[in-house]
């Protein structure tokens, strides 16, 4: 239930998102979910792909500063109100969204959510019969 | 004006005797109360006696940065602590600061030779001065003070920062002279034209500057921003603070009050001592001071000395301006800055790599910093909040440690050019 999301830290220079599409690219690795966050100096790229594990070995070999962190990648219904009841009963249960990112495509809304105590998580939106995508729905063979 | 024409104005001879007689009553005295400089002399095989004549120092050891380091805090003093009334402190090339004591009598010296700056520059009693240098453990502050009052000018001892203040002052006091460093004299002339003061409301007629370096063009354009003349003083605290030497108003080159710190030039390499006019490394013997003589102090600045007739009647050696230095210290908004102390902050945090680089540049007349700090590859966070709490604690641990404050730049691993020998840690991009 607990998925592996990659985050790349990027300096704020050309081309470098670029070269890291390149790199997954040729390492035949397809990006499910991609966010960019940005401060003045620097971006955080948080993406959910296909082969973590190769993703990372490439990238690293590329150069860049990559981490693996555990989030959930959470279904719902793409109507009005799904997100709400969601983050209503994390709300109620204290836990804190540290980030989150989400889209929705032909009647299925996704979310990833990245929290502290992640399987904690996993485990609240389980017991209230949320389905979590896990890594067999996302990774590539 | 000369302040003191007798010390000033006297012929070679004359100040030849008096270096001699000082230099041998100071060499009996560190060789009786501090055992550091006994043991070294003694290692020698040198005696007090032996030394009759200033030409004989080229016999004796010189004194560095890590000798005083070494002896932290007080191991070069002549005096018990009831008998040093100041101490000064100023940054050292790691978590140590460099450490000076005073009597009352060096108080009284210190203050003779700013007086004598002050002087020379044409300031007088009728004079209100304005000190921006800081005040506190630093010697910029106290050193113009101490001088100012000695010639009886009307002291404002607003010390540093603070520009709406600054101007207040400066207008409603009716300041005829300012004192700071040359970069923030020309962020007060651009200040003064972008609050939109009247000429008129701003009485200044003469600036004293130092505390770094500073160039021709630089001066042309602080006399220009405040219509003033502007004058150069030299010092180091180790040596005693500012006053070493100053500028006259014919403009080439620092008077040294030599009477009180005979100086010379070495080669940095060799260790030799060079003819006038020749470039090296300028050291210092403090042949006045009770509380902490320093012998043949190595001061890192490189210079010339010449001993050519000077239009102003003193007949005391000149040095030109300092025209940089043999170690990699950096002078930002008047502090001494070394890179090591930066290094010894990012050791210190397991987030960070040593790799990092400092970047000086001059906006808006005044120095800015800027640390690249590489992250580190195993050890870091993908939570923006985490770097930035990395960032921050960075920019705390350098302002307390340095005294400054630092724009702090996350950048990705290698990022940094690595290099065979020594890293290429400082980027200078100020045309100093």
């Amino acid at each position: 239930m607990l998925i592996k999301q990659l985050s790349v830290f990027l300096e704020d220079r050309s081309g470098r998102l670029t070269e890291l599409t390149r790199i997954l690219a040729e390492n035949d690795v397809n990006i499910t979910a991609l966010t960019v966050a940005e401060t003045a100096d620097y971006g955080m790229v948080r993406m959910v792909v296909g082969r973590p594990e190769r993703a990372k070995k490439a990238l690293e070999e590329a150069g860049f500063t990559v981490g693996l962190t555990e989030v959930v990648c959470a279904k719902m219904p793409d109507q009005p109100g799904s997100l709400h009841r969601i983050l209503q009963i994390l709300t109620e249960e204290q836990i804190n969204v540290d980030y989150m990112y989400a889209f929705s495509n032909s009647n299925v809304a996704l979310a990833v959510i990245r929290s502290a105590d992640i399987s904690r998580v996993a485990g609240v939106l389980q017991q209230h019969k949320l389905e979590l995508l896990s890594g067999s729905d996302l990774y590539q063979v | 004006m000369i302040w003191n024409p007798q010390r000033e104005c006297a012929d070679r001879q004359q100040m030849q005797e008096l270096q001699a007689s000082a230099l041998q009553a100071m060499i009996r005295r560190i060789y009786n109360h501090v055992p550091f400089y006994r043991n070294r002399l003694m290692a020698l095989g040198i005696e007090p006696g032996d030394i009759r004549s200033v030409e004989q120092l080229k016999l004796l050891p010189f004194t560095t940065k890590t000798d005083l380091r070494n002896n932290y805090p007080f191991g070069l003093f002549t005096l018990p602590q009831s008998e040093v009334v100041r101490i000064h402190a100023s940054s050292g090339t790691t978590g140590k600061p460099t450490v000076v004591g005073y009597s009352r009598a060096d108080i009284e010296l210190w203050a003779e030779v700013v007086a004598r700056s002050l002087t020379m520059a044409g300031i007088h009693n009728g004079d209100t001065i304005q000190i921006a240098y800081g005040y506190g453990p630093f010697t910029g502050g106290l050193g113009l003070h101490y001088g100012a009052e000695k010639i009886g000018a009307t002291v404002i001892p607003i010390s540093t920062g603070n520009t709406k203040k600054q101007l207040q002052f400066m207008t409603d006091f009716r300041a005829s002279v300012l004192a700071c460093t040359p970069s923030y004299a020309a962020h007060l002339g651009e200040s003064i034209l972008k609050e939109g003061i009247s000429p008129g409301d701003v009485r200044l007629r003469i600036g004293v500057f130092g505390a770094e370096p500073w160039t021709g063009e630089m001066r042309r354009e602080i006399e220009k921003l405040l219509h003033i003349k502007a004058y150069d003083i030299y010092g180091l605290s180790e040596v005693i603070g500012p006053g070493v030497s100053m500028e006259c108003e014919c403009q080439c080159g620092n008077h040294v009050f030599e009477d009180h710190f005979i100086p010379e030039i070495i080669d940095p390499e060799t260790l030799e001592v060079l003819p006038d006019g020749e470039l090296g490394e300028l050291v210092f013997t403090t042949v006045s001071k009770e509380a902490m003589p320093l012998l043949r102090y190595r001061t890192r600045d490189l210079t010339r000395l010449h001993r050519t007739k000077c239009d102003c009647g003193r007949t005391l050696v000149r040095m030109e301006k300092c025209l940089g230095r043999t170690d990699d210290m950096l002078i930002i908004r008047g502090v001494n800055v070394f890179p090591s102390q930066v290094e010894s902050v990012l050791m210190e945090m397991a987030e960070t790599t040593p790799h990092y680089q400092l970047i000086v540049r001059r906006e808006h007349n005044l120095d800015t910093l800027e640390i690249r700090v590489e992250v580190d590859q195993q050890n870091w966070s993908d939570s923006i909040r985490e770097l930035e709490g990395i960032r921050r604690r960075i920019d705390n641990n350098i302002r307390s440690l340095l005294g400054i404050s630092a724009t702090i730049r996350l950048v990705e691993p290698y990022s940094i050019a690595r290099s065979e020998g020594k890293a290429q840690r400082i980027i200078d991009e100020r045309h100093l």
